[in-house]
């Protein structure tokens, strides 16, 4: 059975501004995707612990002190606006 | 007359060092091998002929002083476009990153300049490396130099394609969940994923952090222990970099593999594989035997539910890596009026292609509160025990066997409608990149179709070494010679 989802609120939360038709087609297919994906389900997993990482580490640290940083302006003359030494955005509030 | 872009690196490197041609006389055959070939492959995004002939005049001056930075100084190479390369531009494949110049270099562009490579350009990938026929990318579909109507595999399909055709002498690709094994796999190459934490990932653009490997494609192994080792090593610059001695990777590499134990995965030579590729693995793993290793069936049970565990565990972290393109720092701004939120998810809407915004849905779900336990979390469980069952059948062989892929190289058109079908081209990939294992993809044969099948060996975390010595003697036993149809050209050695 294909997973029923709540597409626009997906979409919602991923900063995703998509068409009514692009919704329904992502909708369907994210069900059928889902469907296999439910296959996980089936294996027993009690008192197993998830694994976010392939590494047996904690904190990487490296010593504190001054190093090189990339010139300001070669990252600012990327953004779509910029404008004393800072990137612009439209206005917040709607 | 002898085609240099047909030489191995090994070969190159020798010739070099003899005299007999230059580093400008290889980046002009590679060169010429794409003006050629590129019209049929579309496998280059961007070429860089002013920096790769500033880099092969600097190798030439470097061997006429004598001077000798390694086994790659002087060699064409080129790189998948997911790895910023300083002042050139950098679009993982994607209409959102347009027009992108990285400020700085990855780690591992600027090891290869101080291993004295000459970088030739940026290949084509599916966007953000999220494919597996190189037809997800924003600028066109990359074709296989085997036959121009097959897909080259993904996602670093034209790091495979320019290996394969002559167009470069070796690649660097990405591999999440099969990225580079597979296309080299459909392409007759040989393609490595390492040990997860051995290449740095700084400067790669991430897609599953955790899944994330930069690995090379070669025709040999011998080139791909020379590309590996350029590459490799502690980064400070990657919080997730192993800080220990890199292996040896080569130090084995004409040890055979008598007296070695060797694992055949019993899932991975079944239901969902090709006949001919089973097939073409079942005899690789008798002469291995013939060769005096003992080879044993090995069922890792778990696998088989990996890919669907991979199917969360990638959207979900890419779900959260691509949510730095917002239109905000870098790439594509939506003109639209409105306030930053609104400007923000039509930017994303308008610049990210349909398997992007597939995967960033499925990941943003997979992440919601309410699904968190029941998909990602279980993933994650999953995961665990697919690296137990890696773990203990270690403890039991020196190595692990398996196709590299279900099937050869597939039609263009023929699995982009059908996301599913298009994710199972992954199944026997997948399970070393959740473990974090090196992994890499032979050549062997030819399916009755004349397309390349590729033979998998995977190893324990850091077993490179027994990785290679195990593919060094699977490249002997399969004595596969031929070439892609593009790239027949008469080979003659230095």
């Amino acid at each position: 059975m294909p997973v029923e989802i709540d597409i626009a609120k997906v979409a919602k939360l991923a900063t995703l501004a998509l068409t009514d038709d692009e919704l329904a087609t992502y909708g369907e297919q994210l069900g059928d995707i889902l469907e296999h994906a439910e296959r996980v389900q089936a294996l027993p997993t009690e008192g197993v612990l998830p694994t976010s990482h392939p590494l047996e580490m904690v904190n990487a640290f490296r010593e504190d002190v001054v190093g090189e940083c990339l010139d300001p302006e070669s990252f600012l003359s990327q953004a779509p606006d910029a404008v004393e030494g800072q990137f612009r955005v439209p206005r917040i509030l709607g | 007359m002898a085609d240099l872009a047909d030489l191995t690196i090994a070969q190159a490197g020798a010739g070099l060092r003899a005299g007999d041609f230059t580093s400008v006389d290889l980046l002009d055959a590679v060169t010429q091998r794409a003006s050629a070939t590129e019209a049929h492959l579309h496998a280059y995004l961007t070429l860089d002929h002013e920096g790769a002939r500033a880099a092969a005049l600097a190798a030439d001056a470097a061997f006429s002083k004598a001077q000798d930075k390694g086994p790659l100084q002087g060699i064409p190479i080129a790189l998948k476009d997911n790895m910023c390369t300083m002042g050139i531009e950098t679009t993982a494949s994607s209409k959102i990153l347009a027009g992108w110049i990285p400020p700085y270099d990855a780690t591992v562009v600027a090891r290869l300049k101080e291993a004295g490579a000459v970088i030739t350009g940026k290949t084509n990938l599916d966007e953000f490396a999220m494919g597996s026929s190189t037809e997800n990318s924003a600028y066109g579909t990359t074709r296989n130099p085997w036959n121009t109507d097959k897909v080259p595999g993904g996602s670093s399909g034209g790091s495979a394609a320019v290996a394969a055709a002559g167009s470069a002498f070796g690649s660097f690709g990405s591999d999440t969940g099969g990225s580079i094994r597979q296309p080299a796999a459909l392409t007759g190459l040989v393609g490595m994923k390492p040990t997860y934490g051995i290449v740095s990932r700084y400067g790669l653009i991430a897609f599953a952090s955790s899944l994330d490997q930069i690995g090379p494609f070669s025709r040999t192994v011998e080139d791909s222990v020379s590309l590996l080792e350029a590459v490799s090593g502690f980064d400070p610059h990657d919080a997730t970099s192993i800080n220990a001695r890199v292996p040896n990777f080569g130090g084995s590499l004409n040890k055979g593999v008598a007296g070695m134990k060797i694992g055949v995965v019993t899932e991975l030579m079944g239901e969902g594989i090709d006949s001919q590729v089973i097939a073409a693995t079942r005899a690789m793993a008798d002469k291995l035997q013939g060769a005096g290793a003992e080879i044993v069936e090995v069922s890792l049970p778990s696998t088989e539910f990996a890919l669907s565990a991979y199917y969360l565990i990638a959207p979900a972290e890419c779900s959260s890596n691509l949510a730095r393109f917002d239109g905000v720092r870098y790439g594509h701004r939506s003109d639209i009026e409105g306030t930053t939120e609104e400007m923000m998810a039509k930017s994303r809407a308008e610049g990210f292609g349909p398997e992007v915004v597939r995967r960033i849905l499925l990941g943003t779900y997979a992440l919601s509160a309410g699904y968190y336990d029941a998909f990602y979390g279980q993933a994650q469980k999953v995961r665990t025990l697919v690296r137990n069952e890696f773990s203990s059948a270690y403890e039991e062989v020196d190595a692990l066997i398996s196709p590299t892929t279900p099937t050869t190289a597939f039609d263009i058109g023929e699995r982009s409608a059908d996301p599913i079908a298009m994710y199972y081209s992954d199944l026997c990939t997948i399970p070393s990149n959740l473990a974090g294992d090196p992994a890499i993809s032979v050549p062997v044969g030819l399916d009755d179709s004349g397309m390349p099948i590729g033979f998998q060996v995977m190893a324990p975390a850091l077993g490179e070494e027994v990785m290679y010595r195990v593919a060094a003697e699977v490249e002997r036993l399969a004595d596969f010679t031929e070439r892609a149809g593009l790239a027949t050209s008469e080979v003659v050695l230095p």
